[in-house]
C-alpha cells in the first residue's frame, strides 16, 4: 500500500520506534521566540545542558514587540525584559537571531519562509500553535509546549505520536473576491473548532492546487484552528519556483538533489487516509466570524444561526459567545458599523495580503469611525511594500502602516483593541479577550477587512469589485 | 516532575465547551520569565472584573467549589499552544483536568507537567455534574495504576485511555528528556546516516 505525503515525511525522520512508546521524531528546524522559550532556556541550564544543533534553530522577536517607534528602546517593562532574555538566551547557547533592528526580523511564521529556511520535507516546531503555517511547502510543522521546546533544545528529537491523517480536497473554482482566507473559515465552520483533532490534515484538489504560497500558508496556518495537529501542501512547481534563490535555499548541486527528493513528495495514489472530506469551492462566499471561536463563522451574507439549532449540551456556550459579541441569534451582520480594522498576523501580512489591500483602496478613503491598523509580518515585507509604493497608498487613504510583530492578534503590546469595541480582523482567532480585554473580534479576509475599513462596516466586498 | 499519586477530591465544576488556553491564561499575563505564580491569573477574565474585584458568579470564586479536580465541558485547551496553561491549572492546585473531549497539545503540555488530563464520555462527565451540582461535597477518586475515575456517590466507574510511556512518566516522575537522552547515540547515527 502507498504511503500519505505525512507518512513519508514521518518515516524519514523516525529516530526510533517501539512499541507502546511514542516516535522519537528527529527534527530538522526548530524556530524559537520570546515567549514561549526563556523556561526551556532555564530547563537547559539547571540540566547543564548545551543546545544540541544551534545552527538547526532560528530565533526572532515578535509577539512582545511595539510596531510603532521600534528603534527606541521598548517602553513596557516586562516586554523588554523578555526580549532582552531572548537576546541573552541566544548569545549564550550559540543560536541565530534575527531580533528587534534586524534586516530579517518578523513574525516566525512569515521569516521562515521568506528567507528559505522552511523547504519541502523537513520537519519543524516551534513553541507556537500556528508553526502549521510552514506545512505550506510539505514540511511536517506543528506547535509544541514549553517542556517540548527544551526537549527539542536538549536532543534536536521529539516524543511524538504518529498522527492520524486527514484529506480535504477542495475543488471547483473560487468566485472573485473570495481567496485562501474564505476557503479555510469556510472548512472550520463546516467540521468545527475541533474537527480536526489529532490529525495531520492535507489539503488538496484543483482549488487549493491554483493557490500561491502565500495562500496556502493561510490555509495550512489555521489548521490548529480545527484542532489539528498540523497541516500540509504537497509541493509542486508553485512551491519550487517561491523557495529558488531565497536566502537558505539549497544552491547548486544541492538545489538539484533537494529538488528531485522534493519531488517524489505527494501522497500515492493508493494511500489511505483516515478521514477524507470533499468541499466545492463555488459554495464558498466572502466569510466572517460571529462568536467566541473560529469555527463560529458563516457566509458573510448569512444570518447567525439560532441557539435552538444548537445541540442541547452546547447552548449555553452558544449564548454565551452570543452576549459577549453583542448579537442576537438570527441576526445578519451586514451593515453593522465597527471600530477597528486590523491587517496583519501571521495568518494574512505578507507582501501578497498587502497588496491586495492596497489595490483595493488605491484612490479610496477609510471610512471616519475607524482605525485602521496595518502590521506586515516582517521586516522584507515592509522594506518590499514601501519599494512598490504601497506603504503610500495606504498613507492617502488614512490607514497606518506600523513596523513588523504579532501586534493586535494577540494583544500583547500596545495594539489591544479597547473593551466593547469591534475589530474586523484578519488574523486567526476571535477567543474572548484575544485582542484585549473585552474586545470583540470578527475574522475575515483581507479584502473583507479593506472593504470594512473604507466603508466603516460590514459589507459584501463582492458588491465592491 | 513530581510523582502522581492516586487521587480522592472534591471539584471544581466548569460546563463551559471550547474552553480556550487564551481564557486559561490571557496573553497579557505571559510575560513572566519563569514557570511560577501563573495560578493567580488563571482564568483571570472570566475571574475578575476590570478593576480586579473577583466576580462573585465565576466558580472559582465560589467557596462551595474546590478540590484538586477540574471538571470542564469538551474541546478544553485549544487554541495556543503556550505551556503556560498548564503551569497556571498546576499552579493554582489541581492535578486533574477532566473533559470529554481535549486539544492535542494541552493534552500534552499537561502531561509534561504532571497534571493528569482525563477523557471521558459525554455521558459520564453530564453524571459527574450532575452529581456535583446536586451535592458539591461529592468526591472523585482517580486511581491512575488502575486508569479508572469513579463517583463513589452513584458508584459509576470508567476506565480512561492513556499513553503506557506517558503512564509510567507520571507515576514514576520521569521527563521525556531523560528518556530521549538515554538514545543520543541513535541519534547521532541518524544525523550520520542522512
Ligand atoms: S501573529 Fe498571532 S497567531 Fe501568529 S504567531 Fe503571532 S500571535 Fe501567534
Amino acid at each position: 500500500m502507498g504511503k500519505t505525503l505525512v507518512e513519508k515525511i514521518w518515516d524519514a525522520h523516525v529516530v526510533k520506534r517501539q512499541e507502546g512508546f511514542p516516535d522519537i521524531l528527529y527534527i530538522d528546524t526548530h524556530l524559537i521566540h520570546e515567549v514561549t522559550s526563556p523556561q526551556a532556556f532555564d530547563g537547559l541550564r539547571k540540566r547543564g545542558l548545551p543546545v544540541l544543533r544551534p545552527q538547526q534553530t532560528v530565533a526572532t522577536a515578535d509577539h512582545n514587540v511595539p510596531t510603532l517607534n521600534q528603534h527606541l528602546p521598548i517602553k513596557e517593562e516586562l516586554s523588554r525584559y523578555q526580549v532582552d532574555m531572548l537576546t541573552k538566551n541566544c548569545a549564550e547557547f550559540g543560536i541565530e537571531l534575527y531580533g528587534l533592528g534586524h534586516p530579517y526580523q518578523g513574525i516566525v511564521h512569515v521569516i521562515g519562509p521568506e528567507l528559505g529556511v522552511t523547504l519541502p520535507g523537513k520537519t519543524m516546531v516551534c513553541g507556537d500553535s500556528h508553526t502549521s503555517t510552514h506545512g505550506a511547502f510539505g514540511a511536517i510543522a506543528f506547535g509544541i509546549g514549553t517542556s517540548q521546546v527544551e526537549q527539542v533544545f536538549a536532543t534536536q528529537c521529539l516524543l511524538q505520536q504518529k498522527p492520524k491523517t486527514m484529506k480535504i480536497e477542495v475543488n471547483g473554482e473560487l468566485e472573485k473576491g473570495v481567496g485562501a482566507k474564505d476557503i479555510i473559515l469556510y472548512i472550520i465552520a463546516k467540521i468545527s473548532a475541533a474537527g480536526g483533532t489529532g490529525y495531520f490534515i492535507e489539503y488538496a484538489g484543483s482549488a487549493i492546487r491554483s493557490l500561491s504560497m502565500e495562500a496556502r500558508m493561510t490555509i495550512c496556518n489555521m489548521s490548529i484552528e480545527m484542532g489539528a495537529r498540523g497541516g500540509l501542501i504537497a509541493p509542486d512547481q508553485i512551491t519550487f519556483d517561491y523557495v529558488n534563490g531565497r536566502e537558505f535555499a539549497p544552491k547548486g548541486e544541492e538545489w538539484e538533489r533537494s529538488l528531485a527528493y522534493w519531488k517524489t513528495l505527494y501522497s500515492d495514489d493508493d494511500a489511505e487516509f483516515d478521514s477524507v472530506l470533499t468541499f466545492d469551492a463555488a459554495n464558498i462566499q466572502p466569510m466572517i466570524t460571529y462568536g467566541t471561536n473560529p469555527g463560529m463563522g458563516m457566509g458573510i451574507t448569512e444570518q447567525i444561526p439560532t441557539t435552538v439549532t444548537q445541540p442541547e449540551s452546547e447552548r449555553p456556550s452558544y449564548q454565551k459567545a452570543l452576549d459577549y459579541m453583542g448579537f442576537q441569534d438570527g441576526e445578519e451582520v451586514i451593515g453593522k458599523p465597527i471600530d477597528y480594522v486590523f491587517i496583519g498576523s501571521c495568518t494574512n501580512s505578507r507582501i501578497e495580503d498587502l497588496r491586495e489591500v492596497a489595490a483595493f483602496v488605491q484612490g479610496k478613503q477609510k471610512a471616519s469611525n475607524v482605525e485602521v491598523w496595518i502590521v506586515p509580518g516582517s521586516k522584507q515585507v515592509e522594506a518590499q511594500a514601501k519599494l512598490e509604493g504601497i506603504d503610500k497608498v495606504f498613507e492617502s487613504a488614512g490607514f497606518q502602516l506600523r513596523e513588523p510583530g504579532c501586534s493586535a492578534c494577540l494583544g500583547m503590546n500596545e495594539d489591544k483593541i479597547p473593551a466593547g469595541k469591534y475589530c474586523v480582523s484578519t488574523s486567526n482567532r476571535n477567543f474572548e479577550g484575544r485582542q484585549g480585554p473585552n474586545a470583540r473580534t470578527l475574522l475575515v479576509s483581507p479584502l473583507t477587512a479593506a472593504a470594512a475599513a473604507v466603508t466603516g462596516k460590514i459589507v459584501d466586498v463582492r458588491e465592491l469589485i | 516532575m513530581k510523582k502522581f499519586e492516586t487521587l480522592s477530591s472534591r471539584v471544581v465544576p466548569l460546563p463551559i465547551e471550547n474552553i480556550d488556553t487564551d481564557q486559561i491564561i490571557p496573553a497579557r499575563f505571559l510575560k513572566a520569565t519563569t514557570r511560577d505564580g501563573f495560578g493567580d491569573n488563571l482564568f483571570r477574565d472570566w475571574r475578575y472584573e476590570a478593576d480586579n474585584l473577583p466576580k462573585a458568579d465565576f466558580v472559582l470564586n465560589n467557596p462551595t467549589y474546590y478540590g484538586k479536580i477540574l471538571v470542564a465541558g469538551k474541546n478544553f485547551g485549544c487554541g495556543s499552544s503556550r505551556e503556560h496553561a498548564a503551569w497556571a491549572i498546576q499552579d493554582y492546585g489541581f492535578d486533574v483536568v477532566v473533559s470529554s473531549f481535549f486539544a492535542d497539545i494541552f493534552k500534552g503540555n499537561a502531561l509534561n507537567n504532571g497534571v493528569l488530563p482525563i477523557q471521558v464520555p459525554d455521558d459520564f462527565l453530564k453524571k459527574i455534574f450532575d452529581v456535583v451540582f446536586t451535592n458539591p461535597a461529592a468526591e472523585v477518586v482517580v486511581d491512575l495504576e488502575a486508569q479508572s475515575i469513579t463517583l463513589p456517590a452513584t458508584g459509576d466507574q470508567y476506565i480512561f485511555e492513556i499513553n503506557p510511556y506517558k503512564k509510567s512518566c507520571l507515576i514514576n516522575g520521569y521527563d521525556d528528556i531523560d528518556y530521549i537522552l538515554s538514545q543520543k547515540d541513535l541519534i547521532e547515527e541518524f544525523e550520520q546516516n542522512r
